[in-house]
């Protein structure tokens, strides 16, 4: 039956009930194709570009960090990003990817492993691939507390969907060059998560330095980066508050070295 | 005897309510209830697995009685819908209203169209940030709804387990006193005089709405923190 003559009689139409699949991304491929990233087409356009994130592994899971400014050209376009890549498509493939893994629980009735959540992201950057040749890349980074291994794991992706677990750490985005010299100077085996935030936040802090697209802590206006744990209980964002006491240990310690002439380390 | 060419619109209705009434009173019954900090589903389920009770939304829960693969199937229309709504405009656009009405059209198109009417009845209930905002709606095979306030109660005994509840539900219960009420009423005799069951927490499938939890309400009580619950009162 087509879906005309569902809509007359007002009920669910026939691709609601149909058994099967349970990714809602295969099931709005089928029944609303136009809602899909990857979908639409784009000529070369102008869009924000967020910048940098990072993860680290700690003892007990992993930190995620990023800034919080999306740059188009040279000009700050929101104060409030938290997603690394083309900011409009990053932050909609983002929602569409939790949706996706809330839609298998739903559904299932069991959570997706780590390696298979992993795997799904993959092939969504792949269904991107279209826009990314035209200068719309989104290039994630995805972590999470694998509950089987019990250890907190680090995936990148490339523009074309390919999938390297990262050990330790890592960080993509503009600014990432700088931030991964950074946290291989500071990140030890065993830190803590106190330990790990303030090693998150300095590599931020080391990135925004070198990097103009990304915004480090600001003190004016007490935007801080975005710093979340992950660990076998979940998600927990770290508090502005505490973020606001690690930024100005980290400042504090510059300046002095600085003043001794230390360089700004 | 001869194939009669005719039937009257009235007893091909009749046939098919009937028909329905009886797949749906075989099964053991569901009970739906507020209480102070939410509204809790609870049934008689041996199984781990085949849930009569689930989550379709942030606020939003299903449980149905009846033919499984055919709730099933609707269940999992309803997340669908759910998710595309939520996804397409906002997650706080996602109403139980919204659903009841597309199940309901469901129901009643199937109920009148289809040589076979759905054998089920479902409830779907939202969680309101107060009590007053909390809605239950209730479902039957023929796409009526009615909505309901404080408690429902569906499938096999559906009017006297509701007899039950209508003299021992009020207001502003607790979790523990909530839940012991739906143990007691489920585990209701037949007939008057006879002995209340005693139902263990392993055969029960128990959830809620929490309207205290962040974005997601919806929590399946099982094990040591079920039976903690029951043992409270």
């Amino acid at each position: 039956m087509s879906s005309s003559d569902t809509s007359a009689s007002g009920r669910l139409p026939h691709a609601f009930t149909t058994p099967g699949s349970s990714s809602f991304v295969e099931f709005l491929s089928s029944h609303a194709p136009q809602l899909l990233p990857g979908n639409r087409p784009a000529s070369d356009v102008q869009a924000p570009h967020g910048t940098t994130i990072l993860a680290l592994a700690f003892a007990g899971g992993i930190v995620m960090a990023g800034d919080r400014r999306a740059t188009m050209g040279s000009m700050i376009a929101s104060r409030e990003i938290e997603i690394a890549g083309t900011a409009g498509l990053a932050v909609e493939l983002v929602r569409l990817f939790q949706l996706e893994l809330e839609h298998y629980e739903k559904i299932e009735g069991s959570l997706l492993s780590l390696d298979g959540k992993a795997n799904r992201l993959a092939t969504m950057i792949r269904g991107n691939l279209g826009l990314a040749m035209q200068g719309l890349a989104v290039v994630p980074l995805f972590g999470g507390f694998d509950l089987d291994r019990r250890v907190g794991r680090i995936f990148s992706y490339d523009v074309t969907g390919g999938r390297y677990e990262e050990h330790d750490h890592h960080a993509v985005g503009s600014g990432s060059v700088f931030a991964r010299g950074s946290l291989k100077k500071l990140w030890r085996p065993g830190l803590d998560a106190a330990g790990a935030v303030r090693v998150a936040v300095e590599a931020l802090v080391d990135a925004a330095d070198d990097d103009s697209a990304t915004g480090g802590p600001d003190h004016t206006r007490g935007i801080w980066p975005v710093v979340a744990t992950v660990t076998e209980s979940g998600y927990l964002r770290v508090a502005d508050a505490d973020l606001a006491a690690v930024a100005d240990e980290v400042e504090q310690e510059r300046r002095r070295t600085h003043e001794g002439r230390g360089g700004a380390r | 005897m001869s194939m009669p060419f005719y039937v009257s619109p009235e007893q091909l209705m009749k046939d098919r309510a009937d028909y329905a009434r009886k797949g749906i009173a075989r099964g053991r019954s569901v009970v739906v209830l507020q209480y102070d900090d939410g509204i809790a589903f609870a049934t008689e389920n041996a199984s781990r697995a085949l849930h009569k009770i689930s989550e379709i939304y942030d606020r939003i829960g299903f449980a149905a009685v009846g033919k499984y693969n055919e709730f099933e199937n609707l269940r999992v229309a309803g997340v669908r819908y759910a998710d595309l709504r939520g996804y397409s405009y906002d997650r706080e656009d996602v109403t139980a209203r919204g659903l009841a009405n597309a199940y309901a059209q469901t129901l009643g198109t199937s109920f009148t169209t289809e040589s076979k009417p759905l054998e089920v009845e479902i409830v779907v209930a939202e969680v309101g940030r107060a009590a007053a905002g909390d809605q239950i709606y209730r479902l039957a095979y023929d796409g009526s709804v009615t909505d309901e306030h404080g408690y429902v109660v569906m499938g096999g005994q559906a009017e006297r387990l509701g007899g039950l509840l209508a003299t021992d539900w009020r207001a502003g219960l607790t979790l523990p006193e909530v839940l012991a009420l739906a143990v007691r009423t489920l585990g209701a005799p037949a007939e008057d005089g006879g002995e209340v069951r005693a139902i263990p927490a392993a055969q029960l499938e128990v959830a809620v709405l929490d309207r205290t939890r962040p974005r997601r309400t919806f929590r399946r009580l099982a094990g040591a923190l079920l039976e903690d619950l029951l043992d409270a009162d």
